[in-house]
C-alpha cells in the first residue's frame, strides 16, 4: 500500500471528504417515509471509475466510518465494509473506462451503469446481510429486506446520476477538437 | 526579483520548470540549459529540488494540507522524518519569522486568507530553501494584506538572505517594498530584464497588458517624461522637479469631470437589517443603504465584515433577523430565493461553481425552464442574453472549451436570461490580468449603459475606483461609509477599515502641492477612462 | 464547522485524554470486537460496567452527548421493532425453547426468548457506544492520522484520512454555495419535485461540486508533492505523543478484555449464553 501516488492518497481523502458532506447533510426524501436517497453512491461509482478498484474501496471506507462516527455512534461495521465492496467492485474497470487519461467514449457509459448494479447488489445483497447475521445475528429476512432495498436504491442512484454525472464529466475533459464560431 | 506577465505569458510554466513540477506532473519536451545553485537542475527530482527551492502556491487553501497551522509547518520535516523535538523547534522558528507563533493550535478555517498565506511561507522556510518562489502571491488577497505580504517576503530575504522570485502582475503592489529586477514575459518569451526604475520609464509595460502604476501613468498624461533617475519605482522615492510640479498641476486643472446622474427613485432599500447566524456573533447589524437604477456600486470591506452575508441577505440564500428590504418600494422579505431571483441576480466569484450544464445554451436556458414559456420563446430570449454577453458564435460549444472570463459570461448570460433589474456581482474579476479584468469590467459597464443596476463586492480597488461611482464600506457588520471610491481611497481611516490600501494617486496629488486629492483621482480616473476607450 | 466539530471533539483534562491517539484507537478497535463476536450476556454486562466507567473517567458530562444518546437510542428502537416485525421466532429458534409471553396478532407472537434475544442485540451496540463517544470525543482529530499508523496503517491512508477530514469543511461550503445559486435557477431537491426530477436536478448540483473537488485533488496533491509527501518509507508525526505506562496498561487491557470474552463466550462451544435450558 506504500506504492499509492501522492495524486491517490489525496483522491482518497477528498473522495472520502464528499462522500461524507452528501451523505451526512444532503437529504433527498426518495418518496418512501424516513429514507433518503444517498448520493453518496452516485459519486463513489465516479471517483471508483476514475482512481480504481482500491482507492474506491477506501473512499468508501473512510466515508462511511466518519459518517457514523460523526452520528456519535459506533461504526456499524457491516454495512461500512459493504460501502467500501461498492468502491471496489465499481473500480474495477477502471483502467478500461480511460478516465484518468481522459479518453473515455460515451458508450462505456452502459458498463459503468452495469458494474455499478453489481456492485450494490454483491454489497447489499450479499455482504451486508451475511455480516449483519454473523455478527449481530439478526434474522436473515430482516437483514436481506433491508439489503435488497438498499441494492435497489442505490443502484437507482449510482446508475442514474452517476451515469449523468460521468457523461457530464467525459464531455468536459474530451478534447475540444474543431470548433467553429457561428454568426 | 519579479517575473511579469500577461495571463498565458508562459510565466506559470517558468515557475513550474524552477520548482520541478515540471516534469514530473506536467510532460512535454525541454531543451537549454538549467542549473540550480550550480547543479543540472535536470538531474535532479522534484523532492530534491524542492529543499532548494521553496514555493508558495496561489491557492492557499490548497497549499495548507494539515489540520493545524503547527502540524501543516512542520509537513516537510515530518515527510523527513524528523525527531519530534527538533521539528517542534522549528515550527516554532518558522511560525516566529512570518508572525504566526501565537496561532499554532489553529484550524484553516479560523484564518483569513493572508494568514495562510503566512503558514504556507513558514511551512517551506523550515527547510533552509535558497530560493523562495511565490506563484501570484497577490491575487487572493485584499489590498492591506497584500501590502503586509510584500513586507513579509522583504524581511524574509533580509533575514535569511534568500533568493525570492515573484510571479505577479500586480507591479505597483510588488513595488511596495523594494525589488532589485524585473523580467516580463509575453508570448512565451522574455521581452524585459532591467531594474524596475528603467522599466517604468520605458512604455513596454502597457504595450505588453500590464498595468502600469497609476501614479506613472498621471504622470505620462500630465506630460512628464520619467526617467531612471526619477527613481519611479516607488511614490515616496519619486523625486519631482518644479517644473514636473508644475505640468502636473496645469494637467489637474485642464482636466474636467462629469457630473453624476440625478438620481430618481431607490430600486432597491435595505432598512435597519440585522443578521446573525448563531447566537454569539452578530453577522450584520442595522444596515442602511438605496440603490438607485442604473447604479454601478461596489461593496467593500475585509473578510467577515459582513459584505457577503448582506449579498445573500438581498438575494434571500438567508433570511434576515429584522429589518426590510424593498425592491421598487415593495417588500420582498417574503419572497423565496426563485421569486428573487427574477428580479435581482446572483453571479458567484467562480464560475465554475454555477456552471453545472455542458452545453453553453442549456445552460442558459436552465434558468427559464421552469416558467413554462415556450420552445420558442425560451429560444429567443436566450439568443438574446447570448448576443448581450458576445457568445452567441459560440452558442453550440461545450463550456469546457471556454476561457474563464467567457465562462464568467455563461453565468452572467444565465442569470441575465432572467431579466433581472439589479444584478450582484461576488468579486467579478478575482485572479485575472488586466487585459481580462479590463474585458470583463468593460462588459459589466455596457450592460450597465444598457440599464442593468450593478452591485460588486470586491476587494479589487481598482475596480472600485475605475468603475464604480459609489462605495459602500462594511467594517464588523457595519455599513460605515457611503460615498465615492476616490473619498474612500484619500481617507486612512477607511481604507484601514476597509482593508484597502491608499492610493499612490493620494501620494502624487500630495506631493505636488493639489488640495484636494479626491478631485485629482476623480479627474485622473475620468481623464484615464476616455484615454483608454 | 470546523475538522474538530465534525466529529465533536470536547478538548478536557482527564486520564482518557491523556492516553495516546493509538492507544485509545486501539482499545476502541478491541472492545468493539469483543462486544462484536460475543453474544454472552454476562459478557456483555462485564463489558457495560467497564465502558461507563470509562466514559466516568474521560469527565465528559452526559448533556454534552445527550443528542447523540437520543439520537442513537431511536435508531435501536426502530431496528428493534423491525427485527420483531420480520421474524418474531427468531429468538425461540436461536435459543431452541419457546415461553410464549403473549399474542399480539396470531403471527407475532411474544416469547420470552425473543425479548432476550433483543436485549441482547441491544446490549450489543449499546456497550460500545461510550467507548466510540469516548474514541470521538477526547481524541484530538489531528492526532487520527498518526494513530491509524501507529496501529500498522501505511501513513499514506493514514493522511487520506488527515485529508477527509481537512476539506469536509471546505467541501460542505462549496456545496452550500453551490446549491444556493442553483436555487435562484428554480433547481429543487425538495418534496416540491417529483423523483425524478430531484435526481435530475441533483446533477446540476453534483457535477460544479465534483469538478471543484477534482481540481483541489491536484492542486493539493502538487502541493504535497512540493514539500516531500511520499518520499520516504515512513513519516514522523508532529502531534503523536510519548507512549506512557498508562498507555501500555490501556493496551495490555484491552487485550485482556478480549481474550476474556472470547474464553467466556466460546468455552462450552456455543456463543449463546443461553438462561432457558
Amino acid at each position: 500500500m506504500n506504492k499509492f501516488s501522492v495524486k491517490t492518497v489525496v483522491a482518497i481523502g477528498i473522495g472520502a471528504a464528499l462522500f461524507f458532506v452528501l451523505g451526512r447533510f444532503v437529504a433527498i426524501p426518495s418518496g418512501i417515509p424516513n429514507t433518503n436517497i444517498s448520493l453518496q453512491y452516485a459519486v463513489l461509482g465516479l471517483f471508483s471509475a476514475i482512481y480504481g478498484p482500491i482507492a474506491g474501496a477506501l473512499i468508501g471506507f473512510i466515508g462511511h466510518t466518519l459518517i457514523d462516527l460523526s452520528w456519535g455512534g459506533s461504526p456499524w461495521w457491516s454495512w461500512v465494509i459493504a460501502s467500501a465492496v461498492v468502491g471496489l467492485v465499481a473500480g474495477l474497470p477502471s483502467k478500461k473506462f480511460g478516465l484518468a487519461e481522459g479518453n473515455f467514449a460515451g458508450k462505456k457509459v452502459i458498463a459503468f451503469a452495469i458494474v455499478n448494479a453489481i456492485a450494490n447488489a454483491v454489497a447489499w445483497i450479499v455482504i451486508a446481510p451475511v455480516l449483519d447475521i454473523v455478527i449481530y445475528a439478526e434474522p436473515a429476512n430482516k437483514v436481506f429486506a433491508q439489503g435488497a432495498f438498499a441494492a435497489v436504491s442505490n443502484s437507482i442512484t449510482a446508475i442514474i446520476v452517476g451515469g449523468l454525472l460521468l457523461l457530464a464529466y467525459s464531455k468536459t475533459i474530451a478534447k475540444s477538437g474543431s470548433l467553429k464560431e457561428e454568426d | 526579483m519579479c517575473i511579469a506577465g500577461p495571463s498565458g505569458s508562459g510565466k506559470s510554466t517558468i515557475a513550474h520548470c524552477i520548482n520541478g513540477l515540471i516534469p514530473e506532473f506536467f510532460q512535454g519536451k525541454a531543451e537549454g540549459e538549467f542549473t540550480l545553485c550550480g547543479k543540472d537542475a535536470r538531474t535532479l527530482d522534484v523532492f530534491e529540488i524542492s529543499k532548494l527551492v521553496g514555493s508558495v502556491l496561489q491557492d492557499t487553501d490548497g497549499q495548507f494540507v494539515a489540520l493545524t497551522v503547527g502540524e501543516d509547518i512542520a509537513f516537510a520535516m515530518e515527510n523527513d522524518c524528523v525527531e519530534q523535538e527538533e521539528m517542534r523547534q522549528r515550527v516554532k522558528d518558522a511560525a516566529d519569522l512570518v508572525g504566526m507563533g501565537a496561532f499554532l493550535e489553529m484550524a484553516p478555517h479560523e484564518l483569513s486568507g493572508g494568514q495562510k498565506q503566512r503558514v504556507s511561507m513558514a511551512g517551506v522556510l523550515v527547510d533552509d530553501v535558497r530560493i523562495l518562489l511565490f506563484d501570484e502571491p497577490l491575487a487572493n488577497l485584499d489590498p492591506a494584506a497584500g501590502k503586509q505580504t510584500i513586507e513579509l517576503i522583504e524581511k524574509i530575504r533580509k533575514q535569511t538572505n534568500t533568493t525570492v522570485i515573484i510571479i505577479e502582475h500586480r507591479l505597483e503592489e510588488v513595488l511596495w517594498r523594494n525589488v532589485d529586477r524585473i523580467i516580463l514575459v509575453d508570448n512565451k518569451e522574455i521581452v524585459a530584464d532591467m531594474n524596475p526604475a528603467k522599466l517604468l520609464s520605458e512604455n513596454i509595460l502597457k504595450e505588453r497588458g500590464i498595468r502600469e502604476p497609476l501614479y506613472i501613468t498621471a504622470l505620462k498624461y500630465a506630460g512628464v517624461e520619467v526617467t531612471e533617475d526619477m527613481h519611479p519605482e516607488h511614490p515616496s522615492a519619486l523625486i519631482l522637479d518644479e517644473g514636473n510640479i508644475e505640468k502636473v498641476r496645469k494637467w489637474f486643472e485642464s482636466v474636467s469631470v462629469k457630473a453624476p446622474a440625478p438620481k430618481g427613485e431607490p430600486v432597491l432599500s435595505v432598512k435597519n437589517m440585522d443578521f446573525s447566524y448563531n447566537e454569539t456573533f452578530r453577522a450584520v447589524k442595522d444596515i442602511n443603504f438605496d440603490i438607485y437604477p442604473g447604479e454601478m456600486v461596489s461593496i467593500v470591506g475585509r473578510n467577515g465584515a459582513g459584505k457577503s452575508t448582506t449579498a445573500k441577505l438581498i438575494c434571500g440564500f438567508e433570511t434576515q433577523d429584522s429589518g426590510m428590504i424593498t425592491l421598487n418600494g415593495r417588500d420582498i422579505s417574503d419572497d423565496n430565493i426563485r421569486l428573487r431571483a427574477q428580479r435581482i441576480g446572483y453571479v458567484m466569484q467562480n464560475p465554475n461553481a454555477m456552471i453545472s450544464k455542458t452545453m453553453i445554451f442549456d445552460e442558459v436556458a436552465l434558468g427559464i425552464s421552469k416558467l413554462g414559456l415556450s420552445q420558442e420563446e425560451i429560444q429567443e430570449r436566450v439568443n438574446k442574453a447570448l448576443i448581450v454577453c458576445g457568445l452567441y458564435p459560440f452558442r453550440n460549444w461545450p463550456i469546457s472549451a471556454l476561457s474563464f472570463g467567457q465562462k464568467k459570461r455563461v453565468t452572467i448570460a444565465s442569470v441575465l436570461v432572467m431579466g433581472p433589474e439589479i444584478i450582484i456581482l461576488d468579486e467579478p474579476t478575482a485572479g485575472q490580468d488586466f487585459k481580462h479584468y479590463t474585458e470583463i469590467m468593460e462588459f459589466l459597464r455596457e450592460l450597465n449603459d444598457a440599464g442593468v443596476t450593478i452591485i460588486m463586492v470586491t476587494h479589487d480597488m481598482h475596480l472600485m475606483l475605475e468603475y464604480t461611482s459609489r462605495a459602500l464600506v462594511f467594517n464588523r457588520g457595519e455599513l460605515v461609509a457611503d460615498t465615492t471610491p476616490a473619498e474612500v481611497l484619500c481617507n486612512p481611516e477607511l481604507v484601514e477599515q476597509a482593508a484597502l490600501k491608499e492610493t499612490s494617486l493620494f501620494s502624487l496629488s500630495n506631493k505636488c502641492g493639489i488640495e484636494n486629492p479626491v478631485d485629482f483621482v476623480n479627474r485622473f480616473i475620468d481623464y484615464d477612462r476616455r484615454v483608454r476607450s | 464547522m470546523s475538522a474538530k466539530t465534525v466529529l465533536n471533539y470536547i478538548p478536557k483534562k482527564s486520564v482518557i485524554h491523556e492516553l495516546t491517539g493509538t492507544t485509545k484507537l486501539a482499545f476502541f478497535l478491541l472492545f468493539t470486537f469483543a462486544s462484536m463476536l460475543t453474544y454472552d450476556t454476562r459478557v456483555l454486562v462485564v463489558l457495560m460496567v467497564i465502558s461507563f466507567s470509562a466514559f466516568f473517567l474521560s469527565k465528559i458530562k452526559f448533556k454534552e452527548v445527550r443528542g447523540i444518546f437520543l439520537f442513537l437510542l431511536i435508531f435501536l428502537l426502530l431496528n428493534n421493532f423491525f427485527v420483531f416485525l420480520f421474524d418474531p421466532g427468531h429468538g425461540s429458534d436461536l435459543y431452541g425453547t419457546e415461553h410464549i409471553l403473549f399474542y399480539i396478532t396470531k403471527r407475532l407472537v411474544v416469547t420470552q426468548e425473543q425479548l432476550f434475544y433483543m436485549v441482547n442485540l441491544t446490549m450489543k451496540y449499546f456497550v460500545a457506544l461510550p467507548v466510540a463517544i469516548l474514541f470521538i470525543s477526547a481524541t484530538d482529530p489531528s492526532e487520527f492520522a498518526a494513530s491509524l499508523n501507529g496501529i500498522g496503517v501505511s501513513y499514506k491512508i493514514g493522511y487520506a484520512v488527515a485529508i477527509a477530514l481537512r476539506y469536509i469543511p471546505d467541501i460542505q461550503r462549496d456545496y452550500q454555495a453551490i446549491s444556493q445559486a442553483q436555487q435562484a435557477r428554480g433547481i429543487e431537491l425538495g418534496k416540491n419535485e417529483r423523483l425524478w426530477n430531484r435526481l435530475k436536478n441533483s446533477i446540476n448540483i453534483l457535477l460544479p461540486l465534483v469538478l471543484s473537488c477534482l481540481s483541489r485533488i491536484d492542486t493539493v496533491s502538487n502541493a504535497m508533492s512540493l514539500r516531500g509527501f511520499g518520499k520516504n518509507k515512513k513519516r514522523s508525526w508532529y502531534v503523536k505523543r510519548k507512549y506512557t505506562s498508562k498507555d501500555f496498561a490501556a493496551i495490555a487491557f484491552g487485550i485482556l478484555i478480549l481474550i476474556f470474552s472470547l474464553v467466556v463466550t466460546f468455552h462450552d462451544g456455543n456463543r449463546f449464553y443461553n438462561p432457558f435450558v
